[in-house]
């Protein structure tokens, strides 16, 4: 890797530690920097969870930093998956969601939030929240391998096919979560609207603790592919006369893309754009190498997610606004000065 | 040496290779001619591995392609295509790099830099090392990979090189080059099979012919041997006068003029 590019990803790791402090002392109770930083020294050296009794600790604690981390692991893992994708389909506006993950995610999600009174008469309503997560989990899986197997001919394979049955999967997967909504109640359409924009607001050390495992085996393996995904730039022909065994790759960045992306879905409802910027402008800074790009796009995704969140929890305080609004909203103009300033 | 047994391939019940059978031994370099739609893409595509036979085999240095390790296979055969789509913005070293991918783990060493550098001169891209790939015209860009696939088997002199109409979007000079470059290399022991679409320019690089017709091999042999006027109306259906080279004791064809009436 050349040193301007380990510079910037050192770069992006230091502010994203800087940004991270000053999160989680962001919000409708502000915590300032200092206090934050004697009380994570605190916790480190005492090491048990009763030693920061006050407020100030529990806010901390229990609200403030399981929700960091989901912001972090949730942006990591769109950020990085999207930057996968993309090697993988060759082109600088693919996305995750092009395979059928969030679609096929919130349909799941909408079946089961409109079926709920049907189900929840039966379960004990605790199993609500994690049948739902489940459920979306469930439903990423699903879309995504069956746009995989739809595109693949003796295992192997096609990515233009995959493309386009996963646009016909979204619209089919949008079309089916339409009629839902439509058929909801009042109460359940706001359940559904803000899932369908996302949030972090859900996140709690047991969810998180469930949930971390499929976030970050994927986020810390994708990383590997860098070389294969270069190699892939060259089109799969050259790929495979490079020796890199191009089947094994689209399978598993698949596969790494849609457990994370998916358990990323699960807990926080649809996020979007991420995972389209994040790697694009990650490129702009220091080129197109996945080597750089991959972890990158882990540390700016983690680092995009925070900063909207906090953006989220503060700037109609107490009232939080869906994360998706904020990274739609901020997310655009980028998007489109990017693409303009391209040509 | 490339052995190839016996090949056939077919596509929803067209057979497009028919029994094709040939040798290449080690510093020759074989052009492969046809008319359009005589098979000589798909032989291509089943030496560098897209296509599999339905029936026959391919041994390269004694073993089958089948038996190679993707990675060692890597390392003796080396593909230039005809125009490719890149859409990623690399800087043409990184892109030439990727040519030493085979051979090594996780970074380059001295070794391959120093071969990204000679073929990097040799294809005269040296002055566009650090600029972005897709700013270069479409022969500049074929011209930088091919300096990737000749540093993915610089150091490897039993390695076969496959050039899949390699020079048409290339000036006159760089036509010339590319060709002298294969030349250069089959002196050094490198096997060449290529595929031009200019009867002179195999006439004067290739030491062997091959001639395909709907998918079959109709003649092999030296320009000497194959490049006749009945031969080249067999497989071009045009008329052509073949003329001597007195200094280079190599066939020159002279094409005789179409000529249409419309009334």
């Amino acid at each position: 890797m050349q040193k301007k590019q380990k510079f910037i990803l050192l770069a992006l790791g230091l502010v994203l530690g800087v940004v991270s402090i000053v999160a989680l002392g962001m919000g409708a109770y502000h915590i300032p920097s200092a206090d934050i930083l004697t009380m994570l020294t605190q916790k480190l050296h005492l090491g048990s969870v009763e030693a920061v009794h006050n407020m100030q600790g529990d806010v901390l604690f229990e609200i403030r930093m399981p929700r960091l981390l989901l912001g972090l692991l949730v942006g990591a893992a769109l950020g990085i998956s999207g930057a996968a994708i993309q090697g993988i389909f060759r082109n600088p506006l693919a996305e995750p969601g092009l395979i059928g993950i969030s679609s096929g995610a919130s349909l799941f999600a909408v079946l089961i939030i409109a079926f709920e009174t049907f189900l929840f008469t039966s379960l004990a309503a605790w199993i609500g929240y994690y049948i739902l997560a489940f459920g979306a989990f469930v439903g990423a899986g699903l879309t995504a391998f069956l746009v995989y197997r739809i595109a693949s001919k003796n295992g192997r394979p096609n990515v233009t096919t995959m493309l386009l049955a996963g646009i016909a999967i979204n619209a089919f997967a949008g079309a089916l979560t339409g009629l839902m909504t439509y058929m909801s109640t009042e109460q359940q359409l706001r359940t559904i609207t803000f899932w369908m924009l996302g949030s972090l607001g859900g996140a709690t050390w047991d969810n998180l603790r469930a949930l971390a495992p499929f976030i970050l085996i994927p986020v810390l393996i994708l990383p590997f592919f860098g070389k294969s995904l270069n190699a892939f730039s060259l089109g799969e022909l050259q790929a495979d006369l490079l020796g890199m065994r191009t089947d094994r790759v689209k399978r598993w960045v698949v596969v790494l893309s849609t457990l994370a992306v998916g358990a990323s879905v699960a807990v926080s409802g649809i996020i979007g754009f991420v995972g389209l910027i994040v790697p694009h402008t990650v490129r702009l800074m220091g080129g197109a190498d996945h080597r750089f790009v991959l972890p990158g796009s882990l540390l700016l995704g983690a680092l995009v997610l925070t900063l909207a969140d906090v953006i989220a929890r503060v700037a109609v305080a107490p009232i939080e606004l869906p994360i998706g609004v904020i990274t739609a909203l901020l997310g655009t103009p980028v998007f489109l000065y990017i693409l303009i300033k391209d040509k | 040496m490339l052995r190839v047994e016996k090949i056939n391939y077919e596509v929803n019940g067209r057979k497009l290779l028919k029994d094709i059978t040939f040798q290449v031994r080690k510093g020759e370099i074989l052009a492969i001619l046809g008319a359009n739609g005589a098979g000589k893409s798909t032989l291509m595509g089943v030496l560098c591995g897209e296509k599999k036979p339905d029936s026959g085999a391919v041994h390269l240095n004694g073993k089958a392609l089948s038996a190679y390790e993707p990675a060692a296979l890597a390392k003796c055969r080396a593909l230039l295509s005809q125009q490719q789509q890149m859409t990623l913005s690399f800087n043409v070293e990184e892109i030439v790099l990727m040519g030493r991918y085979p051979h090594y783990k996780n970074t380059p060493k001295q070794q391959d830099y120093k071969i990204v550098a000679e073929t990097m001169e040799l294809c005269g891209v040296s002055a566009f090392a650090e600029r972005d790939f897709l700013s270069l015209s479409g022969g500049e860009q074929q011209r930088v990979h091919l300096a990737r696939i000749l540093a993915q088997i610089w150091d490897n002199p039993d390695a076969l090189l496959l050039l899949d109409e390699p020079i048409s979007a290339l000036d006159l000079h760089y036509q010339q080059k590319v060709l002298a470059i294969a030349r250069a290399l089959a002196r050094k022991g490198f096997m060449v099979v290529l595929i031009v679409h200019d009867v002179n320019f195999a006439a004067m690089y290739a030491d062997r012919i091959l001639m395909l017709k709907n998918g079959r091999k109709l003649f092999h042999g030296t320009p000497v041997e194959v490049l006749a006027q009945k031969e080249i109306y067999t497989i071009f259906s045009v008329e052509s006068n073949v003329i001597m080279n007195p200094r280079t004791l190599k066939p020159y064809v002279q094409l005789e003029e179409m000529d249409i009436d419309l009334d």
